[in-house]
């Protein structure tokens, strides 16, 4: 990959750009200026992170169904087993790997949400 | 459009204001893509009023969608406050005179709706922990409120609810396992049917107004009222969706399970357990989390533009971290 600049240091400046000319919009714009900005951060943050998170997907998704495969075999055949109350939050191991899956999404997706659960100092 | 709604605004003036009534201000507020929101004012015969309109601005068919039609939503306005649930004041429904289609007009109560402000805004500490209370009690001459005849109101209860979004979530095909277990498990666990009373159908922090001084000033947006389990409406608030930032407070982001259930039964509730609320809340995630899914689908089938609709679609994996949590810990 070229880093020079990388890909996600274009979506950065992208989401600058964006910001910069946010004030000079009336708001209905500027309400989607901003998600736009947001857009941006998402498509950077799973440039950056998001091998690293279906790669561990993987990982627990074959762990649990005992077989290899890419994320889209594993991930339909996870859900037609959950739908067949073949695994359930009982299943060993289940809840564990979606909790991890659950983290490494939002982390990319919405990073400043506070899940359920989440201790406020 | 605007101009259509201005010149509408100026006949609904002096229809109500009298003789020589003109409008002294009007201003659109908010709204989605079918729903308008106006605030105006004018000097009328009695001196100045400040008003708002709401209005439907794209067709409407009440068979066969979620939400009723104004006139239903302002004839439950009027029957849950005459019954003393605290809404805004009812002043006048459209009719074809008016020339500004579906729409109703009430007057305008001061407050706050933002729910970031209701959580973490100084000026409501002081009050703040008393709400959750309150918003229990006022749930209870909602839900006692008899319907007025003729309104079409539909009946959900947990599962039929859950065959709903089912339904939804297949016709996506989105394949997210966290869902597919929330849905077998909330299956398993739909609590023992009661008899269905009016409930608002959308309460949650966002849709109260709140005065820093007295708490709930009014309950709005009461397009999603439907008959259910009273459990529904209280399980709603709880979904941490709807706390802005503070799970921790799981009423809404500012109260506690037992304030706002304790303000239910002392307000003349039948009283409400714990893990039917907490039903209804896994729901509530499930629930927004499917509704992300159809706001991406809205964009990607062509049918809305905005930018806005496609990112809505990554608020799923929110939902998601909450199900696994909820899941964990149990009704």
């Amino acid at each position: 990959m070229i880093t020079h600049p990388r890909t996600e240091e274009l979506a950065q400046a992208v989401a600058l750009w964006i910001d910069q000319i946010r004030p000079s919009l009336d708001p209905r714009n500027a309400f989607l200026a901003r998600v736009a900005a947001n857009a941006m951060a998402t498509i950077g943050r799973e440039i950056t992170q998001g091998p690293a998170a279906e790669a561990e997907a993987v990982r627990l998704m074959a762990g649990l169904l005992s077989h290899e495969g890419d994320f889209a075999e594993l991930n339909t055949e996870l859900c037609e087993r959950i739908r067949a109350g073949e695994m359930t939050v009982e299943t060993p191991g289940l809840l564990a790997a979606l909790t991890v899956m659950a983290k490494n999404q939002i982390a990319i997706d919405q990073p400043n949400y506070k899940p359920e659960g989440t201790a406020i100092a | 459009m605007e101009l259509d709604v201005r010149a509408g605004l100026e006949r609904l003036a002096a229809r109500l204001g009298g003789t020589g009534a003109s409008l002294t201000e009007a201003q659109r507020l908010s709204g989605g893509a079918s729903m308008e929101t106006w605030a105006f004012g004018f000097d009328g015969a009695d001196g100045p009023e400040s008003l708002i309109l709401r209005r439907r601005s794209a067709p409407f068919d009440e068979e066969t969608a979620r939400s009723v039609s104004l006139a239903t939503e302002a004839a439950l306005i009027q029957a849950t406050g005459a019954n003393g649930a605290p809404v805004p004041p009812v002043r006048h429904i459209c009719d074809a005179t008016d020339g500004l289609g579906e729409a109703y007009v009430m007057g305008r109560v001061s407050g706050e709706t933002l729910g970031k402000r209701i959580t973490s805004d100084p000026r409501f500490d002081a009050i703040r922990p008393a709400l959750a209370r309150q918003c229990g009690e006022v749930l209870v001459p909602i839900h006692a409120t008899t319907p007025p005849p003729g309104l079409k109101l539909k009946s959900v209860d947990g599962t039929q609810e859950l065959d709903r979004y089912e339904e939804v979530y297949r016709a996506t095909g989105a394949e997210r396992p966290i869902l597919e277990l929330a849905f077998q498990y909330l299956r398993r666990h739909v609590p023992a049917p009661v008899e269905p009373v009016l409930l608002h159908g959308d309460f949650r922090n966002g849709n109260i107004m709140f005065d820093p001084e007295r708490g709930v000033a009014a309950v709005l947006d009461w397009e999603l009222a439907h008959l259910g389990d009273p459990a529904e409406d209280m399980g709603w608030i709880c979904t941490n969706s709807w706390r802005f930032g503070r799970p921790d407070r799981p009423v809404g982001g500012f109260g506690d399970y037992a304030d706002l259930l304790a303000g239910y039964a002392a307000a003349g509730g039948r009283p409400i357990e714990l893990s039917r609320v907490r039903f209804w809340q896994m729901l509530g995630s499930l629930r927004w989390g499917i509704m992300c899914l159809t706001m991406y689908l809205s964009w990607s089938s062509g049918l809305e533009k905005s930018v806005e609709r496609p990112m809505i679609g990554r608020r799923v994996s929110e939902t998601e971290a909450d199900l696994v949590v909820l899941l964990e810990e149990g009704l």
